[in-house]
Formats: structure tokens, C-alpha cells, sequence
């Protein structure tokens, strides 16, 4: 039965639609696309932009803010040297990424190579859920919790220490260490493992000399990742590292990272002026710094992925 | 056919629900509408936001649930923050009334006067208690000992009379007025905090951690006094609402509410309350010392 000129109609009609329909469709997402390239474009422009009367100015400058010790905005004189700061973040990060690192590959690698079907279903979900619980909440614990058990257990004298704040920060540290290594471990070919174990192989050894080193760039790059988010945390550190400007490596004194510095004076600073546009010098470090992590990251990331693909 | 019509119409209610949040009135802030006639209290209506000081948050959020109770049409948000950051948000146009238990400073005065004048007034009296842990068996520092300690100067409290410990000095962060009074009263003017000085984001926090650190030493208004800790007598006298009214005490401040402008309408209803028998009798239950 051939078609009437009326249904011929109907069906290019529809096929003229939905060729449209894709058309719109593409241009919306390569504007999503362009538009989160572009907003990461104006938050740099933003954060230089305000940076600049501070690393310019004779008073504060750019070297002189880091490799300065003295931290007295609103002092007589000002000074803006942030180096204590940066080396108290570099303090509570290497605690966080020490316990962090070598439990959360653990964990991974045993979720995915060793856990059953049910444990691993709930250890993946648990450890969703351990991302998803907001930072003032690790905050509190870590004041109320972990602070004074760290105190006690390691006999000193205050609970608002460097390694109290780098404990906290390894719990937030883990779910993304954890998910994104067993990620990786998972996406490594089962003929592989099942070359190894046929070569007479144990599971623990074809764990540890086959799969951890092929899965090597994901795990590397979860720790980045891991690290991104240690840097990056605020409500934790300002309630727990305890905020002093010593310029110590010692992790049971007080600790003032970056984040906690902009966090504890963004309110009080007049906008436009000296001391808002130093604590700008300071959101430009963190902001380069995370980003470096990243980039690595993902470049790592990308290697592992075209190392595999068939 | 179907499932586009339904996501186009999800789409358009969605879209109108967030540009209809978006439309209506712009927050007028305190336009009171007073009703009653001859005699009689006039009832005030309107919003009032207030922020700053974190020593006056709790009795400022007192003195909004009493005047709220009483004049039902009012709406009245209090938030805390530092005495700082309050009055950057008075001179930025953020909040009516800014609550400061420090003085404005001359810079920041200046940033105001662009847009109206500081009008300040003082709503009740504090005064600094100095902390340390109930172990410790120091009982009196004098001012200078005070001032030499948080410069940094004094750093073990066999120095001042105590057990040889180190001292452990904890303070409020540079946005707290407390801070800043702290640092005029008895670091110096042009002097500034020791490097080690722990800069804790609340009074809260300073009271906690003096509880469990026995070298520890911090400064809170005497609102916040516990059984836990102890205080220490400052050139001889210790703090408490009876020596701050009877001047006694040497760091003793006024707590401040700063306007643009002369306050007006509501807020001005507001502070008038505030400096009124009820307001003061507040101040007195918070801890704190009436304006006298």
C-alpha cells in the first residue's frame, strides 16, 4: 500500500523537526560546555583582578606577602606576609594525605578485589555518604570528638592542634581516595587478573604486582583529587587547627591555613581596601595551587584511560 | 509527542515560580505604621536586620523576642558575626543597625561618611573577664604582666607567680570587637598579639578550650563566666557587673549600636526600647552592665 501525499508530508515533517530538535540540542550543550570553561575564566579574572592592588602595592607585594612571617592586616604598620600560613596548610595537608593515602588504597583495593557482593554494595554506599556529610559537621566532631581523644592519647596540652585538624581532614579526604582508586582498580581487564592467577599467582599477590600497578595513574590520580579537597577545607580547619601564625612544622601546635584566614577576616574588611585585596592575594594561591592538583589529576587520569582502551 | 508538551509545561512552571520569587517589593526596611489612638503604646511594624558583635548577639537577640513580642507586626533578624564585620555591613547598606562592642574606628568613620554619617549609641556596659583554667593557681595579674603575656613577652607562667608551664594565650580573630578593645586596652595600640596567640572564631570556642588547656589564659565579656573556669583579678579588682558599675574595674567598655544617620522609624523605636526600663533590665539578666 503506498503512502498518501498527506503522510508523506507528516514523516518529513517530523524528520525536518526532530533534525531541529538535535540542532537546539547540540547548541545547548556545547554552550554548558563553553559556559563552565567561562566561568572558570571569570573566577580567575575575578580573584586577579582583586589581587592586584595587594601584590602590587609598596606595603604589601607580592614576594614580600610570601615569604613575609608577620600576619598583622590591621596592625601599625600593616604587614601581609602569609608564609606561616602557607606552610601551617602544608602541615594539616600532609597529616590528612599520610593517614589518608595508604587506608583509603587499602580500603579500595579490598573493595574491589577482595569485598563480596553485598559488603561491597554497602561499602560503596557508606563511603557516598561519608562525602556527602557537610564539612561543619566533621567540624563539630572534630572539636568535640576527636580533639579532645587526640589530646589525651597523645598527651598534650591543647586539643587545637595541626594533627587534630589533619585527622579530621583525612575522613574527608577518604571518600574520594577510596571511590576514585576502586574506580580505577575495577576498570583494569579481568584477562589480566585471570592471566595472573592461571600463571599460579595467589589473589594477594596478583593484587599487589598486577592490578594496584596498572590501575597506578587512577590511584595517583584520587590521591590528587584527595589532596584538592584537604587544601580546600574551611569550616574544619577554623574550628579545629586552632589559628596561631607560629611558623613551625611541629603538628601539635595551632595551625592558621590559607582557607581559615580568608574564612575568619573576609567579613570585617572594608571592600576595595589593602587588607581585602591581600586576602585575595591569598585566594589567588589557593586557587593556583588547587588548580595545579587538578590539572595533574586529570592528565594522569587521561593516561590511564588511553593506556586501556581498546 | 505527549512528553514534550509535559516537559515544556514542567519548564515554563518551573521558570515562572523562580522569576516570580524574583519579582516583589524590594525590602523597604523600617516604615512603622503606628495605630491607636490619643494614649495608648503605638505598635510598630516593619523589618529590622541587625549584625555584628558576637559578645552582644545573645543579648541582642534578646532584646528582639521581647520587642517582637510586643509589637507583633515587627520583624527583627539578628546575626552575629564580629563587631567588624557588623560595621562593614552598616557601611556597605547591608543591615539597619550595627551592634559593636568596640568603638568605630576613624577609617572606617571615613568609609561611612560617603554615605551618611556614624550615629552611635551606647546601650550597655561590659566588662573583659581574663580567664585561665581552674587548675591554674594564679590569682591576680596586673595590666602590664596582662599586656607583656599577649605580646609574648611573658611565656611561661612560673614568671607571673604560677607552675612552671607554658602559657597558652587564646584570643578572639581580628573581626571580633573584643579583639580589637583587647588589643587597645592592654596589647598597645601599635603593638600587636604574639605569633603563637591562638585566634579562636568565638567566645564560645575561647571558654572551651581554657576549660581543657591548663596553661591556657583568654579574655570573654563577663556575660560568659562559668563555674568551670576562673577568673583572675586584673590590678586587683575582678570582673563583674558590680565593678564595672562602680568603675572599679579597668577593662570596662560601653556596647555599641551604630546607624546610618540618626536613627529613624523603627529603629529608632528599636534602640529607644532598647535604653528603656525592659531593654535594660535585659541587659542586667544577660550578664551585662546597664548603661547607668
Amino acid at each position: 500500500m503506498s503512502e498518501s501525499q498527506e503522510s508523506k508530508r507528516a514523516r518529513r515533517g517530523r524528520a525536518a523537526a526532530r533534525r531541529a530538535a538535535e540542532a537546539v540540542a547540540g547548541r545547548l550543550i556545547a554552550l554548558s560546555g563553553w559556559s563552565a570553561i567561562a566561568l572558570l575564566t571569570a573566577i580567575a579574572a575575578f580573584l586577579v583582578t582583586n589581587a592586584w592592588k595587594a601584590a602590587s602595592s609598596p606595603v604589601a607585594g607580592l614576594g614580600r606577602m610570601l615569604t613575609g612571617t608577620s600576619w598583622y592586616p590591621t596592625g601599625t604598620p600593616p604587614s601581609f606576609g602569609f608564609l606561616a600560613y602557607v606552610v601551617a596548610t602544608l602541615r594539616v595537608t600532609g597529616v590528612a594525605l599520610v593517614i589518608a593515602v595508604p587506608v583509603g588504597i587499602g580500603a579500595a583495593v579490598y573493595i574491589s578485589e577482595f569485598a563480596n557482593g553485598r559488603l561491597k554494595d554497602l561499602a560503596k554506599s557508606v563511603i557516598e555518604f561519608m562525602a556527602a556529610v557537610p564539612s561543619v559537621v566533621y567540624g563539630l566532631m572534630g572539636v568535640y570528638v576527636v580533639g579532645p581523644w587526640v589530646k589525651a592519647a597523645f598527651h598534650m596540652s591543647s586539643a587545637l592542634t595541626a594533627l587534630s585538624a589533619g585527622i579530621v581532614l583525612s575522613f574527608m579526604a577518604l571518600p574520594t581516595i577510596i571511590s576514585i582508586s576502586e574506580d580505577a582498580m575495577h576498570s583494569v581487564p579481568s584477562a589480566l587478573r585471570q592471566g595472573s592467577l592461571a600463571l599460579g599467582n595467589t589473589r594477594w599477590q596478583t593484587t599487589r604486582k598486577v592490578v594496584v600497578p596498572a590501575a597506578s595513574s587512577g590511584i595517583f590520580a584520587s590521591v590528587m583529587l584527595g589532596l584538592g579537597r584537604a587544601i580546600g577545607e574551611t569550616m574544619v580547619v577554623l574550628m579545629v587547627a586552632g589559628n596561631s601564625m607560629e611558623l613551625t612544622w611541629s603538628l601539635t601546635t595551632s595551625a592558621r591555613p590559607l582557607t581559615a584566614v580568608i574564612a575568619g577576616e573576609m567579613g570585617e574588611v572594608v571592600q576595595g581596601g589593602l587588607h581585602y585585596s591581600a586576602l585575595f592575594v591569598i585566594g589567588l594561591t589557593l586557587f593556583v595551587v588547587t588548580f595545579l592538583v587538578n590539572l595533574a589529576a586529570d592528565v594522569v587520569l587521561e593516561r590511564q584511560r588511553a593506556r586501556w582502551r581498546r | 509527542m505527549r512528553t514534550w508538551m509535559t516537559f515544556g509545561a514542567v519548564a515554563v512552571i518551573v521558570g515562572g515560580a523562580i522569576a516570580l520569587a524574583g519579582c516583589g517589593p524590594a525590602p523597604q526596611g523600617d516604615k512603622p505604621a503606628a495605630s491607636g489612638g490619643s494614649g495608648g503604646k503605638a505598635e510598630f511594624s516593619g523589618t529590622l536586620t541587625v549584625a555584628g558583635s558576637d559578645t552582644m548577639v545573645n543579648i541582642a537577640q534578646a532584646w528582639a523576642k521581647e520587642f517582637m513580642v510586643e509589637n507583633p507586626n515587627v520583624q527583627i533578624a539578628v546575626k552575629g558575626g564580629g563587631s567588624g564585620t557588623g560595621i562593614t555591613a552598616l557601611i556597605n547598606g547591608q543591615v539597619d543597625i550595627a551592634n559593636a562592642s568596640r568603638e568605630m574606628k576613624a577609617e572606617e568613620k571615613d568609609r561611612l561618611k560617603a554615605k551618611g554619617d556614624a550615629a552611635e549609641t551606647k546601650v550597655a556596659r561590659d566588662g573583659i573577664a581574663v580567664i585561665v583554667n581552674a587548675a591554674n593557681n594564679v590569682e591576680a595579674l596586673t595590666k602590664d604582666q596582662l599586656g607583656r603575656i599577649y605580646r609574648g613577652e611573658i611565656t611561661n607562667w612560673k614568671d607571673v607567680g604560677g607552675a612552671d608551664q607554658t602559657i597558652a594565650l587564646i584570643s578572639r580573630d581580628p573581626s571580633s570587637g573584643t579583639y580589637e578593645y583587647f588589643k587597645e586596652a592592654v596589647v598597645g595600640k601599635d603593638k600587636n598579639y604574639a605569633k603563637s596567640a591562638k585566634l579562636l572564631p568565638s567566645t564560645q570556642a575561647i571558654v572551651d578550650e581554657v576549660k581543657s588547656n591548663a596553661g591556657a589564659i583568654g579574655y570573654v565579656g563577663v556575660g560568659y563566666e562559668s563555674a568551670d573556669i576562673k577568673v583572675v583579678a586584673v590590678d586587683g579588682v575582678k570582673a563583674s557587673v558590680a565593678t564595672v558599675v562602680d568603675g572599679t574595674y579597668g577593662l570596662s567598655r560601653g556596647l555599641y549600636m551604630y546607624t546610618n544617620g540618626q536613627p529613624k522609624d523603627l529603629a529608632k523605636a528599636f534602640i529607644d526600647w532598647v535604653l528603656s526600663a525592659p531593654g535594660q533590665k535585659a541587659v542586667t539578666d544577660q550578664g551585662f552592665v546597664p548603661v547607668g
